[in-house]
This record gives C-alpha cells, structure tokens and sequence, in this order.
C-alpha cells in the first residue's frame, strides 16, 4: 500500500508507487497533489492544498489520470481556482478538506449534425446557448455521427451526441501540461487591438503573438493587463491572477461584470474566464494555473475564436517552480531557479499562435505574461529568459510611473517585432498614415529623449530654438498622446482611428511651433503658450 | 487532540532553533508542540519538516538551555490555534500572546488556527471608503482605504515608528466601530515604551490589542507574533464587525527570524540568502486584509519595515511592495515631519475609498496634479542645481514655489496634531494656487472654480480660453 513517508511544506514523499507514472494525481491523506518525480517504488509529490497536518504513515489513493482541465460551457463568465475547480459555490474562506460542488445545471443544446453525417475531428456537433458572450460549440472527434440529440436542455456531462463510437458531451478533459492539437499556424499578421494607444501605435501586438510585460512593483502592471483584458478585440480572455492580490482579483471582476461589451452589448464579464489563484492560496495550485488557463485559451481558440491569456505574474508562476525545486533538493541554476526555467518558459509562451484548427476554422491564442522582477532589476533570469521568447515586450519604467505617467510603457526600452507588419495591416484597413505617424513619434521621442539627457547637463536655456520646441514636442507627445487615464470614461478605450487623429493632432501642433520659430517668434513665448486644448483633446467625448 | 497525549523524550539533534525528535508517530506537518525540557519550564514549538519517524520542530523560544535527553514532546494533534473575541481589546501581550499587563491569559470560547484559511477570491468586496489618519500627507495623497494593506518603507534613524503609532492612535472609520492590532517585532524597548505611550488612550478605551515581542525576546516567536494578530484582527473584522487597522512593525526583524530558520535547516537561498519561499510566506500574513461581502467589518493592514541601507531593492521591501497594495515611503531627503516622499508613495486602491460621499468630490484630480507638479518641481530642482536657479525659466521657477509651498503648507505636520479632511483640503488648494490655472490641466474646471484661490490679484485665474490655439 502506498503510504506518506515525508512531509515538508507542499512537498510531499510517498512510498509504494510501483507503476504510477509521472504527472499522475493522487489523493494523499485526503490532499490532493500530483506526481513530479518517481525513483522505483518512491514518488515526490507536489501537493494542491496546505498540508498541515498530514503525517507519515497516511495512505495515498493514485487517480490514474493527470491533471486535467474539466472544459465546458460552464467556463465563460466563472472564477476558477488554479486546478479550475469553480469558487463561485466555495464557502467565505477556502477549507482545503472542504470539496468544491458542481454546478449541478442543464445547459440548451442545439445540434448541427445531421445522423450519418461524416465529420472531420474538431468539428462541431452543436452549440450551447446562454454560455457567455460568444456561441460555445461543442466540439467532437472525427468519424461517422451515429446518434445525436434533438434541441433541448441537458446536463453538460450528458452524452448529446455518438461520433465514430465516441460519446460527445459538452465537456472535454484535456491534461493540461500538453497543447491541444491544431492543424497549422497561419503566417498571416492581424493586429490585436487593445484600445491603448502606446500599444497599438508604437507597440503592437498580434492576433496569437506573444507579450511579456516586465515591470517593477508601483508601475502600473496590473492596471495595464486589466485595461487590456477589458478592452482587447478579442472574443474570449482568460484572465489567470498567478499568485497576485485578492483585492486585485475582486476589483477586475467587480470590473469585468460591470462594464458592458462595446461589440456584444453583454457584459464584459461574459467573454472571461477568470482564474484565481492568489498570493495566499496553495502555492503549487499556482504553478498549475498557468497551463490550466493556457489550455482553457485553446479550447475556444479550437472553436474558431481569438482568446487573450492574460497571466499576471508569470513570475510567481517560476517562483513556485523554484520553491518546490529547492525543497526537492535539486541543484539550483541562475539565482536558485531550476535549470529547466527557461525551457518552461519556452515551451509556455509557444502555446500561443494564430492557427487552422483541427475542425479547419481559423483561432487564436494571444499571451500577454507580466513579469515582476525583484527589485526591478531586469538582468534577472525569469526578465532575461522571456525577453528571448516574445515578440513584443512592454517595458514599464519606475521613473514614468513615479511622474504619474500611465501606462508607464517605456518607449526606448520596449519592442514589437511585428510592428512593421501590422502597420501594413493598419494601411490596408484605411489607415495610410499609419506607418508614417509611428514613424514620426517615435523619432520625435527619441530626439526629445535624448535633448532632455543634453538639457540636463547644460541647461534648456542654452539650447537653439528648434532644439527647445522639439523638448516641448515630446512633453506635448507624452502628455497629450501616450498618458491614457484608465479611470476616465472617454479615454479608457481609444480606437486605432482615434489614436491616430490624436497623434496628428499634436504632431500639427509641433509643426505649428517649428514654424513660428523660423519665422522668428522667441521660443520662450512659444512655450508659454497655452496648449491646453490639444493635452485635454483626448478627454473630449 | 487525541486522547492519550504521547509523550517522546528522543531529542537526537539541537540546531540552532530547531529540534530533532526521534521516533514519533503519526505526527503531522505543521503541528503544535510542547516542549518540557529538563532544565524546567515549558517552550512550544513548530513542526517544520515530518520525515518517517523524525519530526523537525521549530523552538519559538529557542533551544538555549536545552540538552538532547531530559527533555519531554508532546504534540497537540493539529496545527495551532489561538482563542479568539473580545477579550483580547485593552490587553498588552507578548509575542506568543502571553499576558505582560498583569492580566489573566487571554482566554474565549472560540479558537481560531493562527495561519488562518484563504479568503475566497470571489468573497472579497474591493475595498472602499477611507481610513482617516488625520495625517494631512497620507488622507490627501496616499488615502488607506478600508480592507487595504499598505507598507509604510523607511530607513534606520527616520520617524517610522513615530508615524505608525501617530496614524494607530488618530486614525478612525468616521464613527463606525474602530480596533487597532498593533504586533511589535524585535522593537527595542525605548521604542516599545514610547509606541505604548502614544497609544494609551486608544488602549484605555479598550480599542487596542498590542502583542509585543522586544529585540531581546526570542527570535524565533516573531514568525508567531503577526499571525496571532491576524487571527485575533480577522475575528474582530468579520466575526464582529468592527474595522480593524493592524500595524506589524518592524517586518525587517520577522524576515530575518525567517532567513535564520531557513539557514539553520541548510535551504536553498535565494536572495540576500532570504528563502524562497518569503515571497509566499509574506502574502500569506498581507493577504489576511479585506472585505468580505455580506459581512460588515473591514481589515487593513499597515506594515512597518527599515530597508536595511535605505535599499528598496532589498528583498524585504521588494516583495513586500509586490504584495502590498502601495506604500508610502520616509525618505531622509524629505524635510520636516512626517518624511513622506510623495512621489515614491503610492495608495493603489485610493480611487475606491475618496470621492463624493466618501472625501471630497476634486480629491483624485487634486491629488494627480499636487503628484504631477511635484514631479515636475523636482526636474526643475535639479536641473537649478547644476545649472543655477537663475537659468530656469519662468515656468520652472514657479514650479520651485510650489514645491516649497507644498512642504510648508501642507506635508509638514506636527507629531500629536490630527488634521481634519476640511484642513487637509484648504491648505492643499492653498498650495496648488500657487500655480497658474492653465498649467492645472488635471484639474476639472467646475473644481478651479470653486477651489482656485491664487495669492494677491495676480490675474492668472481666468478661465482657460476654449480658441486659444498655438
């Protein structure tokens, strides 16, 4: 029989596994946890839940199975725990040994099969009604559909369907730490549009690109993924709180279920899935939410949707690795981190993508990963390893956020590998200026940037005229242009048509003054001007 | 607890603060033990690690004294539990909650485990409305919102203890029950007495729980220290609706009770040779805040710590501002008291707790543009000392005058002076008003109207002109 023979903190060791295989769950002592290392007979286990109390000698039940995610059309609009155990029925305060019920509901079922029908796998049998914002198919395995149900309402566990001898309910257990299969990935570049204009002019993102958002604590990380997951053009967000703050969790769906769907007309609420595995919760629960919220993603990305996994922090994701690393006793890498830090990270981040799904519809997977690095330092391993795997990076800087400058995006230290490319997008949508606007502001930045490190030692007062417009261009540019208020109801969301007609605006206001200065007005009366109008341009409805 | 209470005498191994104790059975993780050792006395412990049949326990009072025979385990059968209730209001005790006023052990019919459960995401009201210091610096620009934790940063020799204990006696939930939990850890005795001194008379009133382990009491009963606060705070938010402010000072000395064990028992360290795991661990204690939906009390938490060598990327500050919901930070370059920087400070949650019907309508706009011009101020500041004040333009020399302004009139403050919101808003708008209207951008216009006051008739209060295009 197998027993528990060691306990430390969430590692625990069990003896009497012959034939369990690695990432099997098992129940020791009543604790849920799952398999991470087997040596003959003895298994490391890493458990889910606290295990005070839990002593040597306790039995151990293997389950047979890995960590799974119960996918369904219960997903949209709930908030899960790390394992995507629901917490909406949970009690006020989480008792490990109490069990999470399950909704016990029926959902409307309409088929879109006809009996004798042969279908590819991946191809939808039938949708589910009322499931959130967006229509959730119910997916099946390729064959002959032998048996379906007529419209109606059933229970989400209850077979709807038979395809080539598979019974089809309208749930689908996947194990989490594998991709669910696509066909292919597509080449093609469409921008994710998030509504914040120093992303989507000077940093964009695509549709099944990949974001990592390094920031120190007090940038503004946090407010920026929220903004993202509210305004974001995509059709579902996973939104994974990975060991972040409860208040933080409650504020996003206070948020989420408040704010109504510029598309749908729903609230936002009901395109989510929110996964909440705060800082307080069992700390390996963490290091599942991860794959369980990237597998979620993929399921709708499977259905022919583009979803947006949001994971704030990828870091406490790898700190949870680490942890349970070193109470294993493996030897250490880069500041403790075991050495597989950045081949997890890798193999994360690869889940995302733009592709032809199984049932020959076209998804997404985007994933927008915060980092957190201690003591803001990014030459740290979890920042240097990310940076090596994403195609865009937001930078948040303490010095913007310090100034009260939000989103505190770096423009010098940030990068979009496919900014190019989606500009071009952005031209072929009745955008021609596009290309031409990023150009021009990011220049300008660039120069005031490096104007303002010039003033710094000799003083703007010495500076020519062209020189001293060109450092009020840039303070108009950051003020008038890239500051967004995520509290202000005009300026939360910005359309790319919007961020453009901004952008030229105070761009034409620069020109204005680089004229009046050739024409010989004193710089100091220029900059005395009132400019009001074009920063408060952006709060105008 | 079982009935027959085993008792083991096997101590094989001392470490520093732990104990090895051999032959057990059935004993737990994480459980509660007893320790009589021969040299007299009881000590209570910990246990850290189960393996087989050896438990490592963690000795809250430290294993000094104590020989590897003589002496006598006895486990409780579960992790610990505190007792709970109103008994607690008007007590001091020590770090293990022990009586130190004279008083009988604090005693109730509830007990509660001290690690506390995990508040259900979903359960948690964001917090709102505010917590009133009466400090003009913390109610204006860094307001403690209900249910919020917040970390009070600063460097050996500033006024941090001065300002924790200053903000526990004033601060009030505008007339709704109000309880303070102060936990003090490795605080020196002068500071202790001085802390106590300040809080008589919220002790007096029976609002305050004071749990005080001193720098020469064991190191190892600090880890114990803020959890019994927390435990003893939780049942007097949510089980007795009152808004409980807990103040945990000095946060420093509890990270390195922790690093010690950790040292001790040969992990892995991570930075500055802190564990892993102090990341977590500290969550565990900052997220015992809140709200909780459908219950009417309120938990806010307000941790206290010394960055050792003012270093803010020490791994102490550095994730405790990870996990904090802001901070508000005392910088030796600030002038004056309280040493607030207000810059480097921050209330993430402010938006939820000021406002009409909480502070005043203008308080986020005022707030943004005092942050903002302060900003700019100190650009200016700098770049006036290393090219000359007179090099400045015009505009930046105003700015000049506002930074003063603001340390005069309104972040100065004397130590026993609590300050109305009403105060805090007239000397703000006094200090704004130093400014030309048109660079208020942040400010609505019905607010400059109502509040713009500049000095004299200097004619800069016009409104802004809607046509004036450059």
């Amino acid at each position: 029989m197998a027993v528990v023979t060691r306990v430390n903190g969430p590692l625990v060791e069990v003896d009497g596994m012959a034939g369990a295989s690695m990432f099997e769950l098992v129940d020791a002592g009543g604790v849920p946890g799952e398999i991470v290392a087997l040596k003959g007979a003895h298994a490391t286990v890493q458990a889910y839940e606290y295990t005070g109390g839990l002593a040597p000698g306790r039995p151990v039940e293997r389950m047979g199975v890995p960590l799974s995610a119960r996918l369904g059309p219960h997903l949209l609009g709930g908030i899960f725990d790390g394992l995507l155990r629901p917490l909406d029925g949970a009690g006020v305060w989480l008792d490990p040994r109490a069990a999470r019920t399950r909704e016990g509901r029926t959902w409307r079922f309409t088929p879109l099969a006809e009996p004798g029908q042969t279908i590819a796998p991946g191809t939808p049998v039938g949708t589910v009604e009322g499931a959130g914002a967006v229509p959730y198919l119910v997916l099946a395995p390729g064959g002959t559909v032998s048996s379906i149900r007529p419209p109606g309402a059933y229970p989400a566990d209850a077979p709807v369907a038979t395809v080539g001898g598979h019974r089809v309910t309208m749930v689908w257990h996947w194990p989490v730490r594998r991709a669910l299969p696509h066909r292919e990935r597509l080449g093609e570049q469409v921008p994710l549009i998030t509504g914040q204009r120093v992303v989507d002019l000077l940093l964009p993102v695509r549709k099944g690109g990949t974001v990592a958002v390094p920031g120190g604590f007090g940038t503004g990380k946090t407010v920026l993924l929220q903004q993202i997951a509210k305004w974001c053009d995509a059709d579902v967000v996973v939104y994974i709180g990975c060991g972040e703050r409860g208040n933080e969790m409650a504020d996003v769906v206070a948020a989420l279920a408040e704010l109504t769907d510029p598309r749908t007309g729903g609230r936002l609420s009901e395109r989510t899935v929110v996964i909440a595995n705060t800082s307080n919760m069992p700390m390996m629960a963490r290091e599942a939410s991860v794959y369980t919220g990237i597998t979620v993603a993929e399921h709708f990305r499977d259905m022919g949707y583009d979803a947006v996994v949001i994971a704030d922090s990828t870091s406490r994701w790898a700190e949870a690795r680490r942890e349970f690393a070193s109470r294993g006793g493996a030897l250490p890498a880069e500041e403790g981190y075991p050495a597989d830090l950045a081949s997890a990270l890798a193999a994360f981040y690869e889940r995302a993508g733009r592709v032809t799904t199984l049932g020959g519809r076209t998804g997404s997977v985007t994933i927008i990963g915060a980092v957190s690095p201690p003591g803001g330092d990014l030459t740290e391993p979890v920042t240097t390893h990310t940076q090596r795997f994403v195609r865009t990076l937001w930078s948040l800087e303490r010095d913007l956020a310090y100034a009260r400058h939000y989103p505190a995006v770096s423009w010098a230290g940030s990068f979009s590998r496919d900014g190019d490319a989606l500009a071009r997008w952005h031209a072929r949508h009745g955008r021609d200026g596009w290309s031409a606007t990023r150009a021009r502001v990011a220049s300008l930045l660039g120069e005031a940037d490096r104007l303002a490190a010039l003033a710094e030692l000799v003083g703007t007062g010495t500076l020519p005229a062209r020189e001293r417009v060109i450092l009020l261009g840039g303070r108009l540019l950051r003020e008038g242009f890239l500051q967004q208020s995520s509290l202000s109801p005009v300026d939360a969301y910005c359309s790319p048509g919007r961020t453009a007609a901004l952008a030229v605006r105070v761009l034409e206001t620069i020109d204005e003054c680089l004229a009046l200065t050739e024409r010989g007005v004193p710089v100091g009366e220029i900059e005395e001007r009132d400019f009001s109008p074009v920063l408060r341009a952006k709060e105008a409805p | 607890m079982s009935l027959i209470e085993l008792e083991y005498t096997d101590v094989a191994e001392l470490r520093g603060p732990l104990a090895v104790v051999r032959g057990v059975s059935g004993v737990g993780w994480d459980e509660f033990a007893v320790i009589r050792p021969a040299s007299g006395g009881v000590r209570h412990g910990l246990v850290l690690e189960a393996d087989r049949d050896l438990a490592v326990v963690q000795v809250l009072e430290g294993t000094a004294g104590m020989a590897p025979g003589g002496s006598r385990v006895t486990f409780t059968g579960s992790p610990l539990r505190v007792p709970v209730g109103p008994g607690w209001l008007g007590r001091v005790c020590g770090g293990r909650g022990q009586p130190l006023d004279g008083g009988p052990a604090v005693s109730g019919t509830l007990t509660a485990p001290v690690n506390g459960l995990a508040l259900n995401p979903t359960r948690r009201m964001p917090p709102a409305e505010p917590v009133l210091t009466g400090v003009s610096a913390i109610d204006l620009l860094t307001t403690l919102v209900r249910g919020q934790k917040i970390a009070l940063f600063s460097s050996a020799g500033l006024p941090h203890l001065e300002l924790a204990a200053q903000i526990a006696a004033q601060a009030h939930a505008a007339g709704e029950p109000f309880s303070v939990v102060f936990a003090a850890m490795g605080l020196t005795h002068a500071d202790a007495a001085a802390v106590r001194d300040t809080l008589e008379t919220r002790s007096a009133a029976g609002e305050l729980v004071l749990l005080l382990n001193l720098a020469d009491d064991p190191v190892i009963e600090r880890l114990l220290t803020p959890r019994i606060a927390l435990t003893v705070a939780e049942h007097l938010a949510f089980s007795m609706g009152r808004h409980v402010l807990v103040v945990m000072a000095d946060m420093t000395s509890y990270c390195e009770a922790l690093r010690e064990v950790s040292a001790v028992r040969g992990e892995i360290p991570a930075r500055r040779a802190y564990p892993g795991y102090l990341y977590s661990d500290l969550a565990c204690l900052y997220e015992r805040c809140g709200r909780v939906r459908g219950l009417p009390g309120s938990l806010t938490l307000l941790p206290v710590l010394t960055m050792p060598a003012g270093d803010v990327t020490h791994p102490v500050p550095d994730l405790t501002g990870y996990i904090t919901e802001g901070q508000i930070v005392l910088s030796p370059e600030i002038p004056g008291y309280p040493p607030i920087d207000p810059l480097a400070s921050l209330s993430r949650l402010m938006r939820g707790g000021v406002g009409a019907g909480r502070t005043r309508p203008e308080h986020m706009d005022l707030a943004a543009q005092l942050l903002a011009a302060l900003a700019r101020a100190r650009q200016a500041g700098e770049l006036a000392e290393l090219v000359g004040a007179s090099a400045l333009s015009l505009a930046d020399r105003r700015y000049l005058d506002f930074a003063a302004a603001f340390t005069r009139e309104l972040a100065d403050q004397r130590g026993d002076e609590t300050r109305s919101l009403e105060e805090t808003f007239r000397r703000a708008w006094c200090v704004v008003s130093v400014l030309p209207r048109r660079e208020l951008t942040m400010l609505g216009r019905e607010a400059l109207d109502a509040g713009y006051r500049p000095a004299g008739a200097g004619g800069e209060g016009q409104p802004s002109a809607d046509g004036e295009e450059p």
